[in-house]
């Protein structure tokens, strides 16, 4: 136990501000995830079969690809990229990106995949009579989406949306790698100086567990709000 | 775009598949089989051995992969006693504790498909078979677990897919996988869009051929013929 003690003699501090850091990156890739959902999800259920092909594209290489290697890709690509960028602009000098903005950059992109499927899902399973309803009623495309289709897309959604939530979490020690200090990386420093894997990789899985049961409690609460009259 | 990385690159990554392919069917082989057996715990009446069963896949579906690896490589070889016993034969090689690791994660995630499977098979069919008089053993071989099997199909298609894209993070654990060796190429040459795409474009081939096998499976084992 003495091992979990806060302070300087053991590892207590250390991984809570790495359990912070999971929860920070997951939240972060989470919403990198819906903005890139909002951008694909309209593609996906365009008209034009040139948008479809490039929703379909992303989605289906994201998914098919391994995370570990589209966060290689990130790690390693970048600051080349930006740098890339900035040498359009006649900035020459070495750029390096934040771990944490190239970590939740990358596992962001993973995550919205997902989460465009979601919403493809859950926009598709409306029935057309709403949309047709809404038209009639002369309500503008704003307000037809806002206060008619996304309500009811909600509750469709947020039961698979806590499953893209799940994923993301568990994919944040995939950042690892990058050396981002969150849980894992906390972990394999803390057993490497005290040669004692067995017990803080343990601890890592208790603290993963931790987190996905209380995503899950707090979840299931805003399950219920969202299907009220149901 | 260095075309002629691309192509250099190719038959190694291609040589390294194999390994992938390797991980992946041993892990799905035992991972079957161990998910089967977790199934059939879980639908057992008695509530600790169900207890026991939710747990096993409460734990393994909700810790990341990467963090039972780590834990059967790393953490394992640890224990003194381990050490003395035959099971260190096994357990020192980074090659079996990636298959045992990949073999329990996917055999929890195979044995909730495999439970809701068996729960979503209509109770008159098992009542026929019974007034049929044929014994609870044979319904179970003989009825249930062929429909279950047709109705856990394309669930199961995705955990194949997710399982050949957790078999990258044996590359953890010093295996020189797909992923592993696509690494290694971006480390040495810095040229990680090139590799991406070679490394990328075999893995969706995977995932096509995949994709494929278990929709021609499904119409074959579908109910209308």
């Amino acid at each position: 136990m003495e091992l979990l003690a806060f302070g300087k003699t053991g590892w207590g501090d250390e991984l809570f501000y790495a359990t912070l850091m999971t929860v920070a990156v997951s939240i972060t890739a989470m919403l990198v995830g819906f903005f890139f959902a909002l951008i694909f999800t309209p593609l996906k259920l365009s008209k034009y079969k040139t948008l479809n092909l490039l929703g379909n594209f992303y989605t289906t290489v994201i998914r098919g690809v391994p995370e570990l290697l589209v966060i290689y890709l990130f790690f390693f690509g970048g600051s080349g990229a930006i740098m890339y960028v900035a040498s359009i602009f006649g900035y020459y000098e070495y750029i390096e990106i934040n771990a944490f903005i190239t970590g939740s950059m990358a596992i962001g992109i993973i995550s919205g995949a997902y989460s465009t499927e979601v919403f493809r899902g859950a926009i598709q399973s409306i029935d057309k009579g709403q949309f047709e309803a809404a038209k009639v009623l002369g309500i503008n495309k704003f307000g037809q989406f806002y206060k008619i289709i996304l309500p009811q897309m909600l509750r469709l959604a947020i039961p698979n949306l806590s499953n893209v939530w799940q994923i993301t979490l568990k994919d944040t020690s995939l950042i690892s790698v990058t050396g981002l200090v969150e849980i894992m990386r906390q972990s394999y420093i803390a057993a490497g100086s005290t040669r004692d894997p067995l017990f803080f990789y343990s601890f890592a899985a208790v603290l993963y567990l931790l987190l996905t049961y209380v995503s899950m409690k707090l979840i299931n609460k805003l399950e219920v709000r969202y299907s009220k009259g149901y | 775009m260095d075309f002629d990385l691309m192509i250099t690159s190719f038959p190694k990554l291609l040589g390294a598949t194999v390994v992938t392919l390797k991980l992946l069917s041993a892990s799905l082989f035992f991972g079957l089989f161990l998910g089967l057996f977790f199934a059939i715990l879980r639908l057992n009446k008695n509530i600790f051995i169900n207890k026991f069963a939710y747990g096993y896949s409460y734990i393994f579906r909700g810790t990341p992969l990467l963090v039972q690896i780590f834990i059967i490589y790393f953490g394992l070889g640890q224990i003194e006693y381990l050490r003395t016993t035959f099971l260190w034969v096994i357990l020192k090689e980074p090659y079996w504790c990636a298959i045992i690791a990949f073999t329990l994660n996917t055999g929890a995630y195979t044995s909730e498909i495999l439970r809701s499977a068996f729960q979503t098979i209509r109770p008159g069919i098992i009542e026929a078979g019974k007034s049929l008089g044929i014994s609870n053993k044979i319904i179970f071989y003989k009825i249930q677990i062929p429909i279950a099997i047709r109705q856990s199909l394309p669930a199961y298609g995705n955990e194949i897919i997710l399982m050949m894209k957790g078999t990258s993070l044996a590359s953890t654990v010093t295996l020189m996988d797909l992923t592993g060796v696509a690494k290694y190429i971006i480390s040495t040459t810095f040229k990680p869009i090139e590799v991406f795409i070679v490394a990328g474009g075999i893995y969706l081939f995977m995932t096509f051929i995949i994709h494929n096998v278990i929709k021609y499976l499904e119409k074959k084992y579908s109910f209308q013929q």
